[in-house]
This record gives C-alpha cells, sequence and structure tokens, in this order.
C-alpha cells in the first residue's frame, strides 16, 4: 500500500468515524486547503514519468471525488444532527393564546339597509338621502298633512322652535319632497335614514329607521307596486313564495293608500316569514297623492307612481330574530358581537345577500 | 270605534257571519284591531279561590287574605268575612268594578293600614240573595272556573273594535260602517226609520249664534223636552253602552252617548232649568273659566267657542258640556243640542286646554253637517220612549250654508291607477252604494259627494273608494324590471358605506346611538358649536342634538365598562348638528377605545394600547380610502376634549381641509380612552377635487442605498418637520425615510432630542456613484440644518 492510499484510507476512516462538526471543519483544511492532502498529491506528479503521471494523476482525482463525496454528506448529517438537537430544545406550548385581535362588526341595521340597498339597486332604484332636521313643509305640509289636521297626531313631532318649524324628520317621505324638486322626473329613488318620534316603550323609540321608496313615470300604477314589494320581501327574507295582503288604509300623502300584510307562522318559538295564517304589519304604501307632485312641481296629468315606507329595525328584527326594538340602540357589548355582521360580509348580488 | 254584530244589524239587513265581516272590514280598510267578548256590567265579577287566610295585624276581626284569580301571582285581599278559610271558592271584585248593592265602584284602599287589592263578594252584595253574612261560598264545580267571570260572558257575542283612519269620520259611527259593508255586497243598508214623535210643545228658549270672527259654530239645532222622568237604561241599551267600553250612567246621558256611536252625530242635553235666561253661542273672553263634566276647572283663552248663558260659560262647543247645567237622574225638563262645529277650531281649542273627548274626536275629524235633524230625531224618540214627557219642535240657528262637493270623474282614472281594468258600470254602482250620487255626462261621470264624506276632494279620491271596495287582492301584480340606468350609490354615499366597513374591520364594534343626547355632556364637546335644543325633549337627559359623536359612545362605553368589559372598541357613523336649520349636519365616523389594564397579565403587557394604535387605525382606514400619506400632513390644534400633548389633527396638504382628529381623550373628561375622527364630507370634497388617476406602474430596478442620519433637535421639533423637509428635497430620488430611533437623555443636551432616521434613495434611471449619494446626502444634511434649526450629531 503507498503512502498515498495509506493516507487516503486514513483520512476516510477519520470521516467516516467523527460526528464533530469542528473536526470535521478542521479535517477539510488538512485535506483540500493549498498544502492540504491533495494538492501536495498533485505536486508530486512532476517528478513521475508520463505513463505513472496518468494513473497517480487519476488516483488522485478518485480520491478527491470520493472524499468530497463524503464530506457532503457528512456535513447534511451533522448539520441535521445539530438541528434535531436545537429543535428538541425548543418546545412552546401553543396552547397559550394567540396575540390578541379584535373582530368588528357592522350593525345589523347597517347591515339590512346594505341588504335593502342590494336588492333595490337590482331593479334600478338608486339611493337619496336628506337632512335628519326638517322644516314642517317637507315634513308634512309638501306631503298634503295639513296644518291642524288629526293626520299629524299619528306623528309624535320633536320640535326644535316653538313655533313647529322646525322639527326632526318623523319619516322619511320629505326626502321624496326633497328629490322632487331637484330633479325631473322619472324618479326611482329609496331613502333610508334616521327618523324620530316622541315614543318610547316597549316596542317604540324615539329614534328609529325608515325606507321610503319613490317610483314616479308616465305610466306606474298599483300593480307595479304590488310587484316591486313582492320582489322586495321576497329577496329580502331569501325564501321563493311570499304570503301577502294589501289592506286598504290612509295616509295623507298616498292615494289610494295600502298597508302590506305578510303571512307568518310561529314553530319553536321562531317566527317563519311567508307562509303560516297569522299575518304580520310591516309596511305602508300607495299611489302618490297628485297634491304631493304638485306641491313638488311635477304634473300629475302626466306622471304618476307610487311610494312606501318601511320600517328598517322592523325588518332587521324579523330577519334575524331580534326581539327587543330598544336594544338596537343600547350598544351592549354582548348584543353587539352576537348580532354584529362581519365586516367583509358585504351584501352583494352574486354571492346572495347574507352568509 | 267599537260595536257588535246586533248593533249593526239595526242598520244593516245581511246574512253574513260575523268573522266573514271582520275578515270584510279589514279588506276594505277598516282595520279590526281586537274582538273580545261583550262585556256585561257583572263580568268583572271573578271565580277566585283563598289560598290563605292570614291574621290581619292590626284588627282581629279582619283578615288578609291570598286570592287566586287566575294570574301569575295571588293578590292580598282583606276581608272581615267569618267563613273566610284557606280553599275557599268565592266571588272576587276587583278595583274599578262597581258593587250591584251599593252602586259602589271600587278602589283599590287600606283597610286599618293593610292594602286590599279588591274585594270578596257576599250573595246580597251581588244582589243574588239578602244573604249578607259571610261571603259566597262556591260548590267544587268551579274549581276549573277560577279566573273567569261568574256570570259568564255571552257566549258568542263578542265586540268588534276598529281603528278608524283619520280621514273616515262617517265610520265612526254604527250606520257609516253598515254603509260600507252593504256598498261591498255584504248586505242592504235599511232605511233609517221616519220620526212619528209629535212636536207639540213650543221651544221658548231664545238661541242665538254670535257673529264672531273664526265663530267655530256655523249651526245650532236644539228642541225642549219637558217633564221627562230620567231613569236607569233599559237592559239592550246599557248593554250597547257596556260594549263600548262606558258605563251606564242615565238613560238621557245613554241615549246621546248611544245616538252619537250610531250616527256619528254628538249631542249634547242640558237640565233646561240650570239654564239662565237664554243660550248665546259665542266665542270666550281670556280668562273666562268653568267646570266640566269631567270634573275639572277650565280657564279660557280668547277666542275659544263657547255655548253660555247670561250667567256664564256653560259648556265648550263640541268638546265638553259643564257640570253646572248638567242633567241628573232628577232632571225634569232638558234642552237637547245638535250642533256643527268647524274641524281645525274645535282641534286648536281641544289642544291649547290639553282635553279629549268623544265628541272632540268626531268634531275635530267632520261630522255630517245634514245629521243635525236626524240626530235630534233620534235622540228624541228614545228618550220620549224611555223617559216620557213633550218635546217641542226643532229650533234651527245655521249661519252657514253646506253644498255638497261635485266631482268631474273621468272613471278612465281608476284604470291608469291601478293597472287593473275596471269597468264603468262597477265603479257607478259602488260610488252610488257609498251614497254618492251619480250623473253619467258623455265620458265622465258628475259625482256628488255626500255630506258625511268630509274626505272626498277630487278625482283620485274616488278612485281610492272604488279600489277598496273592489278589493286590491284584484290587482294585478307587474314583475319589476330589472334595468339601472344609475348608479345606486353617489360618490358620498360609497365613501360612507366604505368608511363604515374599514372601520369595523379594525377590530370596532359598530354602534347606533341616539341623534340627541345629554346638554350637560354634550357641552364638553361642542367647542364653538351651538346647542341645538329639542324643545319637547323624550327625557331631560336627551334634550340636545348631538354636536359631537363622542358624548353617547363614552356614555355607553362606560355602560358597557359597568357590565365587565374592559377591552372595548366601538365606533358609530352618523350625522353631528352644526345648528338647527336643515342640513347644517355633517357626517362623522367616531371610533373610541379603551384597553382593560390587566396587572396580573404579562402576557400582555408588551401590547398596551397607546396614541400610535388609535393612530394606525385611522391612518389605515385612511389609506383603504384612498387618502394617503401625501395627501395630508399631521398638526396640533385638537378640540379641547383631547388631551392637549397627545393628539393630533389630520389636515389635507393643500386645501387645509381637516380631515379628522385622533389622540387621548382629555383625561378629565375619561381617562386612559383614546379616539379618533372622521370628517366625511371634508374627506370626500377633497377626494373629489384631488381625484387620482392610476398610470401604469413603472418601477426602478437601478440600486437601493439607504443612508442612516441622526440630528439633534429642540424638544418641541417634530418629526414630521424633518421628514417634510427630506421629502420635499427630491421626490425622485427620496423613496422612503423611516424614523428608526428618538432619543433624550445622556450626552444630549437637556433641552434636545436627537432624532435619526433612514433614508432610502434610488434613481428611476440609473445607478447612484459614490459622488451622487455624497451630494444628496449633504444636501440633506445642510437643508435639514437650515430650515429646521437641527445639527447632524457627530
Amino acid at each position: 500500500m503507498s503512502d498515498f492510499e495509506k493516507k487516503f484510507l486514513e483520512f476516510k476512516n477519520r470521516l467516516n468515524g467523527t460526528q464533530d462538526s469542528k473536526e470535521i471543519e478542521a479535517m477539510r483544511t488538512d485535506i483540500f486547503s493549498k498544502n492540504g492532502f491533495i494538492n501536495s498529491q498533485f505536486k508530486k506528479l512532476g517528478s513521475l514519468s508520463e505513463d505513472e503521471k496518468k494513473t497517480f494523476a487519476s488516483n488522485i482525482n478518485k480520491a478527491k471525488q470520493e472524499l468530497l463525496e463524503i464530506f457532503r454528506s457528512k456535513a447534511t448529517e451533522v448539520l441535521d444532527k445539530n438541528l434535531n438537537e436545537k429543535i428538541k430544545k425548543e418546545k412552546i406550548d401553543v396552547t397559550l393564546p394567540e396575540k390578541e385581535f379584535k373582530i368588528g362588526k357592522i350593525h345589523p341595521v347597517s347591515q339590512v339597509i346594505d341588504e335593502i340597498s342590494c336588492i333595490f339597486s337590482e331593479i334600478g332604484f338608486s339611493v337619496e338621502e336628506g337632512p335628519d332636521v326638517e322644516n314642517d313643509y317637507n315634513n308634512f305640509t309638501a306631503l298634503n298633512t295639513p296644518e291642524d289636521h288629526p293626520a299629524k297626531d299619528m306623528h309624535d313631532t320633536f320640535y326644535l322652535d316653538e313655533n313647529m318649524k322646525t322639527l326632526l324628520r318623523t319619516h322619511t317621505s320629505p326626502v321624496q319632497v326633497r328629490t322632487m324638486l331637484k330633479g325631473k322626473p322619472p324618479f326611482k329613488i329609496i331613502a333610508p335614514g334616521r327618523t324620530y318620534r316622541s315614543d318610547s316603550d316597549q316596542t317604540h323609540t324615539p329614534m328609529f329607521h325608515q325606507l321610503e321608496g319613490l317610483h314616479i313615470d308616465k305610466n306606474i300604477n298599483m300593480g307595479h307596486l304590488k310587484g316591486c314589494l313582492n320582489y322586495f320581501i321576497k329577496e329580502f327574507f331569501e325564501v321563493d313564495k311570499i304570503k301577502m295582503r294589501f289592506r286598504p288604509s290612509h295616509f295623507p300623502f298616498t292615494e289610494p293608500s295600502a298597508e302590506v300584510d305578510i303571512g307568518y307562522r310561529i314553530e319553536n318559538n321562531k317566527i317563519i316569514i311567508g307562509e303560516g295564517d297569522k299575518w304580520l304589519e310591516i309596511l305602508g304604501c300607495g299611489m302618490v297623492h297628485p297634491n304631493v307632485l304638485k306641491n313638488c312641481r311635477v304634473d300629475p296629468k302626466i306622471y304618476q307612481g307610487f311610494a312606501f315606507g318601511i320600517g328598517i329595525d322592523r325588518l332587521a328584527m324579523l330577519k334575524y330574530g331580534i326581539n327587543d326594538l330598544r336594544s338596537f340602540f343600547e350598544c351592549d357589548y354582548r348584543w353587539l358581537n352576537y348580532y354584529g355582521f362581519d365586516p367583509l360580509d358585504v351584501p352583494t348580488n352574486y354571492r346572495g345577500l347574507s352568509k | 270605534m267599537k260595536f257588535t254584530k246586533d248593533w249593526l244589524d239595526v242598520h244593516l239587513k245581511t246574512n253574513k257571519s260575523e268573522s266573514q265581516i271582520i275578515q270584510k272590514l279589514n279588506s276594505i280598510g277598516l282595520e279590526v284591531e281586537k274582538v273580545e267578548p261583550v262585556k256585561n256590567e257583572l263580568s268583572d265579577f271573578i271565580v277566585a279561590k283563598i289560598i290563605k287566610v292570614n291574621k290581619h295585624p292590626n284588627a282581629d276581626r279582619l283578615k288578609l287574605c291570598d286570592v287566586d284569580i287566575g294570574k301569575k301571582d295571588t293578590l292580598k285581599v282583606v276581608c272581615g268575612a267569618p267563613n273566610a278559610r284557606d280553599g275557599l271558592l268565592t266571588i272576587y271584585a276587583p278595583p274599578g268594578s262597581v258593587i250591584p248593592k251599593n252602586a259602589m265602584k271600587l278602589e283599590v284602599s287600606k283597610i286599618r293600614g293593610e292594602t286590599s287589592y279588591g274585594m270578596l263578594c257576599s250573595e246580597s252584595e251581588l244582589k243574588l240573595s239578602n244573604e249578607s253574612e259571610g261571603i259566597i261560598d262556591l260548590n267544587d264545580k268551579y274549581k276549573t272556573k277560577i279566573g273567569k267571570s261568574f256570570f259568564g260572558e255571552k257566549k258568542g257575542k263578542n265586540v268588534i273594535e276598529l281603528s278608524i283612519t283619520p280621514n273616515r269620520p262617517d265610520c265612526l259611527g254604527v250606520r257609516g260602517i253598515a254603509r260600507d259593508l252593504s256598498a261591498s255586497n255584504f248586505g242592504k243598508l235599511k232605511e233609517p226609520k221616519k220620526s212619528k214623535v209629535k212636536k207639540n210643545i213650543k221651544h221658548n228658549l231664545m238661541i242665538k249664534i254670535e257673529k264672531n270672527k273664526n265663530q267655530a259654530c256655523s249651526i245650532f239645532g236644539s228642541c225642549i223636552i219637558k217633564n221627562i222622568k230620567n231613569t236607569e237604561s233599559p237592559g239592550w241599551l246599557k248593554n250597547r253602552i257596556l260594549a263600548l267600553g262606558l258605563r251606564p250612567i242615565s238613560a238621557v246621558v245613554d241615549i246621546t252617548n248611544y245616538v252619537m256611536f250610531d250616527l256619528n252625530r254628538p249631542l249634547h242635553a242640558y237640565d233646561l232649568d240650570k239654564i239662565k235666561n237664554k243660550i248665546t253661542v259665542r266665542n270666550s273672553k281670556k280668562g273666562e273659566s268653568f267646570k266640566a263634566l269631567d270634573n275639572k276647572n277650565y280657564t279660557l283663552d280668547k277666542d275659544m267657542c263657547v255655548i253660555a248663558d247670561d250667567e256664564g260659560v256653560l259648556g265648550l262647543g263640541g268638546i265638553i258640556g259643564g257640570e253646572r247645567s248638567g242633567t241628573e237622574i232628577h232632571t225634569k225638563n232638558i234642552l237637547l243640542e245638535s250642533a256643527y262645529f268647524d274641524p281645525t277650531l274645535i282641534r286648536k281649542t281641544a289642544k291649547k286646554l290639553d282635553l279629549n273627548s268623544d265628541a272632540k274626536f268626531r268634531f275635530e275629524r267632520g261630522v255630517d253637517p245634514q245629521s243635525v235633524t236626524a240626530g235630534l230625531d233620534s235622540s228624541v224618540e228614545l228618550i220620549l220612549e224611555i223617559c216620557g214627557g213633550e218635546v217641542s219642535k226643532f229650533d234651527l240657528q245655521q249661519t252657514k250654508k253646506f253644498k255638497d262637493l261635485e266631482i268631474k270623474f273621468d272613471p278612465k282614472m281608476v284604470t291608469k291607477t291601478v293597472g287593473t281594468s275596471i269597468n264603468t258600470n262597477e265603479i257607478k254602482k259602488i260610488l252610488s252604494n257609498l251614497g254618492f250620487t251619480i250623473k253619467t255626462k258623455g265620458k265622465f261621470l258628475n259625482v256628488k259627494v255626500p255630506s258625511w264624506r268630509p274626505d272626498i276632494f277630487d278625482e283620485i279620491d274616488l278612485v281610492e273608494e272604488v279600489i277598496r271596495i273592489v278589493g286590491f287582492e284584484k290587482i294585478k301584480s307587474i314583475e319589476p324590471d330589472k334595468k339601472r340606468s344609475k348608479p345606486t350609490l353617489n360618490f358620498f354615499q360609497k365613501h360612507f358605506h366604505l368608511a363604515q366597513r374599514s372601520v369595523a374591520s379594525k377590530g370596532y364594534l359598530e354602534t347606533i346611538t341616539w341623534s340627541f343626547t345629554d346638554e350637560k355632556i354634550n357641552n364638553k364637546f361642542k367647542e364653538k358649536l351651538e346647542s341645538v335644543k329639542i324643545v319637547n325633549p323624550i327625557s331631560s337627559d336627551l334634550n340636545v342634538l348631538r354636536n359631537s359623536l363622542y358624548p353617547n359612545l363614552i356614555f355607553y362605553l362606560e355602560k358597557n365598562l359597568n357590565r365587565g368589559f374592559g377591552d372595548q372598541a366601538l365606533f358609530e357613523i352618523g350625522p353631528i348638528f352644526k345648528g338647527k336649520k336643515p342640513g347644517q349636519q355633517i357626517t362623522v365616523v367616531c371610533g373610541i377605545k379603551k384597553q382593560f389594564i390587566d396587572e396580573d397579565n404579562d402576557l400582555k403587557k408588551n401590547d398596551l394600547v397607546d396614541v400610535f394604535h388609535i393612530k394606525k387605525d385611522l391612518v389605515q382606514s385612511l389609506t383603504e380610502l384612498e387618502i394617503t400619506k401625501e395627501d395630508f400632513r399631521i398638526e396640533g390644534n385638537t378640540p379641547s376634549y383631547y388631551h392637549p400633548g397627545i393628539s393630533g389633527s389630520i389636515v389635507s396638504k393643500d386645501g387645509n381641509l381637516v380631515l379628522g382628529y385622533f389622540g387621548a381623550l382629555h383625561p378629565k373628561i375619561i381617562s386612559n380612552t383614546f379616539g379618533f375622527e372622521i370628517f366625511l364630507e371634508n374627506l370626500v370634497e377633497y377626494k373629489a377635487k384631488n381625484k387620482k388617476t392610476k398610470e401604469s406602474l413603472t418601477f426602478s430596478d437601478y440600486q437601493k442605498s439607504d443612508r442612516d442620519f441622526a440630528f439633534l433637535v429642540n424638544k418641541d421639533t417634530r418629526a414630521q418637520d424633518l421628514t417634510e423637509v427630506i421629502q420635499n428635497l427630491d421626490k425622485n430620488l427620496i423613496k422612503e425615510i423611516k424614523i428608526f430611533d428618538v432619543y433624550e437623555g445622556q450626552n444630549i443636551p437637556s433641552d434636545k432630542k436627537s432624532i435619526a432616521l433612514k433614508v432610502t434613495i434610488q434613481s428611476d434611471h440609473k445607478t447612484l456613484n459614490e459622488n451622487d449619494l455624497t451630494n444628496i446626502s449633504k444636501k440633506i444634511v445642510s437643508t435639514v440644518e437650515e430650515k429646521t434649526g437641527a445639527k447632524l450629531r457627530s
């Protein structure tokens, strides 16, 4: 056995035997550095004959390759071993709490307004708004509710001045007036918003939300009104069928006027909308009174159409099983968390209204 | 409005059942509110069981009984009967009931210091026998009837209660309801009975309607009835009065009430002998007063319509009679009034005096002016029948003619309005059954409105009459078009929607609070705004419109704290008010955050909420609304409800619009709480003026270099002052500035601090060489030093 072979075998055995990364590193220098084992062998080539040169060079290269191979696998082996040891020591109790996060919520009234807007958007209504503080004219007079008429008693109005000329709007209907006065027919709008009546008990709060609807064009009749509301209620409650009845009623600003009931039944203490033999009043509507059109500079001989008003809070209560109207405005942390909606849960036409 | 089926039968010949009628009434716009068994005088008396007899603490002979009346809780009733014992079944009379024996009305009362809720009855008290020894002892049969009326409610007889809309005064009388039903093919309206009463005696009381400005009375019809024998009403009449929910008083009073509910024709009976000389219908003088039949004294304003005699005010016309001339059971001679009063003037007077009565309710809605004589006829007939006597001729004072309105009606209007074809013959039939007189004039109908329908003015009113009788169910529904010609939301509304969800997504719970608040709390937030007071607030702590969203948010935050919820983030998006004119309101998004400091929780120690958390929430939301750091700067000048040293305002760089505030709330208002406000109108105005178009994206792949600087600055110098100066040096080259240290203390003069920042420099066109970088660094240092007084730390 030549010196070279001896040395080679020695290195090989040592390498195979070690697990120490420092020793491996030292050996790397011994073998591969400028003056290391391999290079010193190559230096010997000069003193050899052509034939010997060839054989010896090939032997050196073989040895080099073999040692490199061992190095590579050794390095991985040792690295793995060290990492495994480190991992073994790194144990964390992952049942400890995650970093805190807070999920915000959208109020059910806001969610329902978005749902409603989504439904009416599909059939061409756009959203209008008006101020919460109104004058007596827009809230009553323009809407064909005369001064000193018992119809005014149906609204317990909050006034902002002693002359009772400025007030908090008692319904969203003044938005009809504003919309018609600032534009030209046709009009096809919904107007959600805050409304106020001086009333506070189990089922009334001094502030609540209404949705006004108005569709005025040349040939809009009560058949359109029926179709529109039927479509809306079906879409809103996400049911295929809805039982609905129109009852004649009286509002000064519509003629003929109707109240709309929907059918329901109670099952396991829950309201099931759309079927059953009980009736629930959910909105008021009618054909816009010609006097209102005249007051809004729309010619009733050419234009006609319908309007409706819906209690948004009540719709939210029905759809989401909320029992107490007052709880909407009490800001109870538990209530907001429970009944609120994920802000990412935006009602859309293509995805659907609710999750 | 209440009535019974048998009362309806007086006016309507029909073979329809009560339940069919109820359904029909709903479908023609006379909403049925309630259907209840008829009450009679005795239905108050309830079968009850004594659960336990206790000793009365203050009286040996009295007992304190726990009584089961079929409700959830037992009642305490004091009883003196020797036979009261545990388990006894007997009869209980509740407070408000009238004991038949002595006509005494029961009230909750204290008997020797113990409160008694009603009474246990003896047979004699209920006029069942003369047995007055002890209370009634019922046999076991009644065990199942506890809580039920002892005398039973008449089977199958119901009171139907309608909620009549204010436009239909005619249906405040049973006859009006009958007419509507007959028009709906529910029977035939009976002709009113012709009066056969002989009017023999003379009407010798002078009656005059004074000519006053705004005289409310335009017709005053009356008659005198002499030598009557006023008495208790007969059973049928009593039952009708009871069905109305009224208590029978005497025949004369009951009859006038009966006719009012029968024909919607209020009447008033005076004791003729108590009237001094003559009747004058006139406007009141300021300060005149009288005692009304409700036992209250009223002091009148100027110009209220009064019925007066020579001594003074007898009553308020159309509203309430006076005590002085009221009829009594021994009244011999009466004056019966049937008049017409103006709705608006009645309403004004009643409102001023805060007075309500069945008569006022009818006159303010409109009573048929042509029913004056019919009302007198109907009541005279009944009075003579029940009380006897002789009646005078009717005296009719009238200052105004009432003419029935005529409407030129195009019957095509019905089809045009409802969308479903209704033929003219049907229209004519319905209208004439409702009492309209119709003459056909070519294509049009000349429609004469009956005097009892003050709600009909115009063609559209006739359309409504027709369609409500035809039935809304006959209208064919038309599917809506799925066409959109205008965007659903406008620019502002889109931002409202986005802001709402953006803030919620930062972990805030959306609340909706009242638009009004407590003035005392509001004052801390109103700054220079005016207080907008509500004249008639629902309660004194909700008496102003809010000038800020904070008062209510803080109120509810604190409520939740008291409920035991420490960590909270709430927000609201809604109006605040800057004045009391319509439109003087703006939309604010306001968030509020409070952390519950738990000293024991080491895990959370590195996670405390500070001003930079709230600032992060705000800036992130603004960024989501596409307002980036290039659009605004942070200024001081926050409102006084913020901590003056820990708050800032977000101001647009051009235009100086205040987009928002953030900071710690003032510790005097609430401790350790942070909040922000976004002013949505300002934000949207800014965005509309500074529309950004998204240009095609280019980015530089040339070498980026960072240079660090540490500047020594005065303590009140703000980091923003440095970054702005650097940024403005060369917006193309200076890509980013990051502040990585702020230091005060050792090695730094006490009035100075050190701000260290890293500037990223990159060209879009070439790789910058060392020379370029040195130049720009030098420029940064010199400019900062020059403009801010800073010194580079060596």
